[in-house]
């Protein structure tokens, strides 16, 4: 019996079952050299840290490989530069993301303050001001476009699942709301523009105008979201109240949109929260102003991403006497840094609605 | 009682007024959609036309529209393709990444973190792109002087301030990445579990798994998520303007001061200004736009179209 | 009160595809009439085209008649609505609406139409059609919480319950046992039992001890052959069909010599 014992690895050898590999610690190891020796070069050539970084991942990238190959072959070579790539673009990917966050939050806060939120920019040279007006115009804005786009979005998704039957018309819309989702933000601003023109002539800026650029982008995000929500609720559903003898209009209202309501509501508010950010069309249509004005229809109404355009685009210069970078970069930061907690709160907000109306559909088997 | 239906029904055409409103409102609804999807045209067309033919002294430092259209169209697909070179290569790697390589627990929230990328207004990548990166590209910028301005792309003289359309197409690829990136993802899930444990059966590593199981079934649907990545750098506005400052000239050099405007952002740079005559030649340059995104646009929705036929059969 | 329903020469199609061919029957007042035969054969089919269900489907219409006490239910003057509203139907699958508490499920038919209802009133056909439904002791504690959480066999009788409560003349089952277990199968069938002395009851089974359990009288519906219409083959009283059925065809069936 004691023969036996050890043919076990000699076969699992022999059958090529056990190969060399390289140790566990292997990738760490190389890791650790690869950051030794950029920062060796970092330090001989003077270059800077975040090129170091890039040196140092560049020598683990090629370095791991190459030892595995001397190891393990070129096969698990080629594995293990395939993983060092996925991961490094992941890493690539989120490093510009944590900046974008970091440098907001970093030059934004300082600039947060009552008086930023509470003040316009009327009569405002210098330092100082705020961005009420702009607040308010973002709002009412992006209010009258919800109220355009969401009834006809939601209907034109009824329409679809309930009535269209695949037919001609509803085809048609199906591609056309396509097409809709294609139009770049600055076209739709120009649509309105040119629509108020012929209306009002060329020199009109309105904050309505806006509100119809908004909603042409809007819609089709909430017919897509809710014709998918009316899809998910069971057809079981409609025939038990159909054979309650309810008509089929107060079958939709009473029985579909109540179970899809959870749904609903989420891809509006995520719709919402992908236009209140645009810029190009209010640019266009809106206009920019530094006073408060609460009357969508007469008049330049001021937004949020449009203030943070003008303070970027013509900024201003310091108190006399005085350095440093022009007094509008940082009101730029701070608004920016308002609108993306907008953004975030709504972002969040739908999720939230998603987790608090899921189950109640999901729970049918 | 008779079985006949309540009297309001027995002698009329039997559709309720409750259901043929509501029906009629449904269909109203669609009828809108098609009839602003026209009116966008129409009215550009209208407010546009006079742009086409307006007098020799609008189209400074041009001299007609087309030699006045022509640079901006070869900057925006310029930038463009500039994006999408970049962007490319980092969506399908992170697609992989959520898909095949990150820990199963970690996929979900890394895919939602990649979502919120698409989330950050354009506005604020643009005073990223033009307040920080600008500046930190400059290094970057000067080493592709030094050791490749052989290539056409490179040709320098390499701008100081770092605003230059190399820059731009980076932010501009940042902001298609989480589009690409879901839809690459989508497909990459999609992949039958039997085509890849087919592939790991036969021996194959996690890469040629990939190569082998993964890619051919999913390069379409790949494809379509660049073309409508494509879409979006076309269209893309703020984040151009507040980069670049824009040049009318053609060059392929992507790191000298002197860089072509696209047109989303020539639009918004110059409305300001605008006379009736300017505004009307810009909004024809819209038109063009408009014409170029809806191209890309069908293309990647009939490749996408194509795909699912293929799936599903 | 409860009604008789006459069929004649009924042909159902689903577009261009015709799925059950020239039947006629006539079914009593206050029994059990129940359905048997093998899938796809086209029971279902009929049972929807009794309360006009089957209009739901897109492209599906019928020819023929249905007449139920002296008016046919395809007259073009009929209102569909109206006729699903004297005519009920219990489905296969339990389907409560997920949004409405017991209460609210069992109100539906009346609530969906906006009938104004006093609060006593409520109450009263709320109790009224639990009770008949057999789930009233079960479920009286806690009528604000949502139907969908309760059993499947609970669930099912919720929707009997939904249905008698808007008092139709006829009741149609399409295969309501299909989904449960056996011990809610017997509560049904206990129930089906009940609900006869008041109701016109029509009910589909793929089960024939479930037949030959609660039925008066019993139809075998079959299929010439692969992609042939469905047609009637033979409508007799239950016990006659299963202890001598006048078709070899019901015979070879009934014995489980094919479906």
């Amino acid at each position: 019996m004691s023969t036996t014992t050890p043919i076990e690895p000699d076969f699992a050898v022999s059958a090529g079952l056990v190969q060399p590999r390289l140790p566990r610690w292997g990738s760490a190891l190389v890791a650790v050299m690869a950051l030794a020796l950029a920062g060796l070069l970092t330090m001989v050539l003077g270059l800077s840290l975040v090129a170091g970084f890039v040196v140092a991942a560049l020598l683990f990238v090629v370095g791991l490989p190459l030892w595995s190959r001397m190891v393990e072959g070129s096969r698990a070579a080629a594995d293990r530069f395939a993983t060092c790539l996925v991961w490094a673009s992941f890493a690539a990917v989120v490093v510009p993301l944590v900046w974008l966050v970091w440098l907001v939050l970093k030059n934004g806060f300082g600039v947060l303050s009552v008086e930023f939120l509470t003040y316009s920019m009327r009569g405002i040279v210098g330092e100082g001001g705020g961005i009420y007006h702009a607040l308010m115009g973002t709002l009412l804005v992006t209010l009258a476009a919800t109220l355009i786009s969401v009834p006809i979005g939601l209907f034109t998704a009824i329409y679809l699942v309930e009535y269209g039957r695949g037919g001609r018309l509803a085809r048609t819309t199906t591609f056309l709301v396509d097409v809709m989702t294609g139009i770049p933000s600055i076209v739709a601003g120009l649509f309105a523009l040119a629509l108020f023109v012929m209306i009002f002539g060329p020199a009109i800026r309105i904050g309505f105008g806006g509100s119809v650029a908004l909603s042409l982008l809007m819609i089709p995000t909430v017919v897509r979201s809710a014709e998918e929500m009316l899809r998910l609720v069971p057809s079981d559903l409609r025939e038990a109240s159909y054979a309650l003898g309810v008509p089929k209009w107060r079958t939709i209202i009473k029985v579909v949109l109540p179970t899809a309501f959870g749904g609903i509501v989420t891809g509006i508010v995520l719709a919402i929260s992908r236009v209140i950010g645009e810029t190009a069309p209010l640019l266009v249509v809106a206009g920019a102003t530094d006073s408060v004005n609460m009357n969508l229809f007469s008049g330049r109404m001021m937004t949020l991403p449009v203030y943070i355009y003008t303070q970027y685009s013509s900024p201003g210069v310091p108190a006399f006497g005085e350095t440093g970078p022009p007094p509008g970069y940082a009101r730029a930061w701070g608004a920016a840094l308002v609108l993306i907690a907008i953004v975030m709160v709504l972002n969040l907000a739908a999720r939230i609605l998603q987790k608090t109306f899921a189950p109640k559909t999901e729970r049918r088997r | 009682m008779t079985f006949s239906a309540p009297t309001e029904a027995t002698r009329k055409p039997v559709v309720r007024l409750g259901d043929r409103l509501f029906a009629g409102t449904a269909r109203t609804a669609a009828l809108i959609i098609m009839l602003a999807l026209a009116g966008v045209f129409v009215f550009l067309t209208i407010e546009g036309l006079p742009g086409l033919t307006a007098p020799e002294s609008i189209y400074k430092p041009a001299d007609d529209f087309w030699s006045y259209v022509g640079p901006l169209v070869f900057g925006t697909i310029l930038a463009a393709i500039v994006a999408l070179v970049i962007a490319v290569p980092f969506s399908i790697g992170v697609a992989l990444f959520i898909s095949h390589y990150a820990p199963p627990r970690l996929a979900a929230p890394i895919a939602y973190v990649i979502d919120l990328l698409a989330a950050i207004p354009s506005v604020v990548y643009g005073l990223w792109g033009g307040l920080a990166l600008a500046h930190s590209m400059t290094p970057a910028i000067n080493w592709l002087y030094d050791n490749l301005s052989f290539i056409p792309f490179f040709a320098g003289p390499p701008s100081v301030t770092g605003r230059t359309m190399l820059t731009a197409g980076i932010v501009l690829a940042i902001m298609v990445i989480p589009i690409t990136t879901a839809i690459s993802r989508e497909v990459f899930a999609q992949v039958p579990r039997l085509h890849e444990e087919a592939a790991m059966a036969l021996g194959a590593t996690r890469w040629e798994t990939i190569r082998l199981a993964v890619f051919p079934y999913a390069r379409s649907g790949v494809v379509s998520g660049v073309m409508l990545g494509l879409g979006r750098a076309l269209g893309e506005t703020m984040a151009v303007a507040m980069v670049l400052s824009a040049t009318p000239v053609v060059t392929l050099n992507l790191i000298s001061n002197t860089n072509p405007a696209t047109i989303a952002s020539n639009i918004a740079s110059n409305y300001k200004e605008a006379t009736p005559d300017r505004q009307a030649l810009l909004i024809a340059t819209g038109l063009v736009l408009f014409a170029v995104t809806f191209a890309v646009n069908f293309v990647a929705r009939l490749i996408v179209s194509r795909h699912e036929k293929k799936v599903s059969r | 009160m409860a009604k008789s329903i006459d069929v004649s020469d009924l042909d159902i199609y689903y577009g261009d595809f015709k799925a059950v061919e020239g039947v006629n029957m006539s079914i009593r007042a206050r029994a059990v009439t129940a359905f048997i035969g093998p899938s796809g054969c086209g029971k279902s089919t009929f049972l929807r085209a009794l309360n006009r269900m089957h209009e739901v489907i897109p492209g599906a219409r019928v020819e023929g008649k249905v007449i139920v006490s002296g008016q046919s239910l395809y007259d073009p003057t009929v209102d569909p609505v109206a006729v699903r509203r004297q005519i009920g139907m219990v489905f296969q699958r339990p389907n409560p609406f997920p949004t409405m508490s017991i209460y609210e499920n069992v109100l539906a038919g009346m609530r969906l139409n906006s009938k104004k209802l006093s609060k006593s009133d409520a109450d009263g056909i709320v109790e009224k059609s639990l009770r008949g439904a057999n789930l009233w002791n079960e479920v009286k504690d806690r009528l604000g919480k949502p139907g969908m959480g309760l059993s499947g066999g609970q669930q099912q009788r919720l929707c009997i319950a939904r249905a008698i409560a808007v008092s139709p003349e006829v009741l149609l089952m399409d295969e309501p046992c299909s989904a449960l277990d056996p011990i809610s199968t017997s509560a049904i069938e206990d129930l089906i039992h009940e609900l006869k002395s008041e109701y016109t009851i029509v009910i589909v089974t793929h089960n024939m001890q479930q037949a030959a359990r609660v039925s008066d009288e019993t139809g075998f519906f079959n299929l010439k052959a692969a992609g042939q219409p469905g047609h009637l083959v033979e409508f007799n009283p239950t016990h006659k069909m299963f202890t001598n059925p006048d078709e070899p065809a019901t015979e070879a069936y009934i014995s489980g010599r094919f479906g």
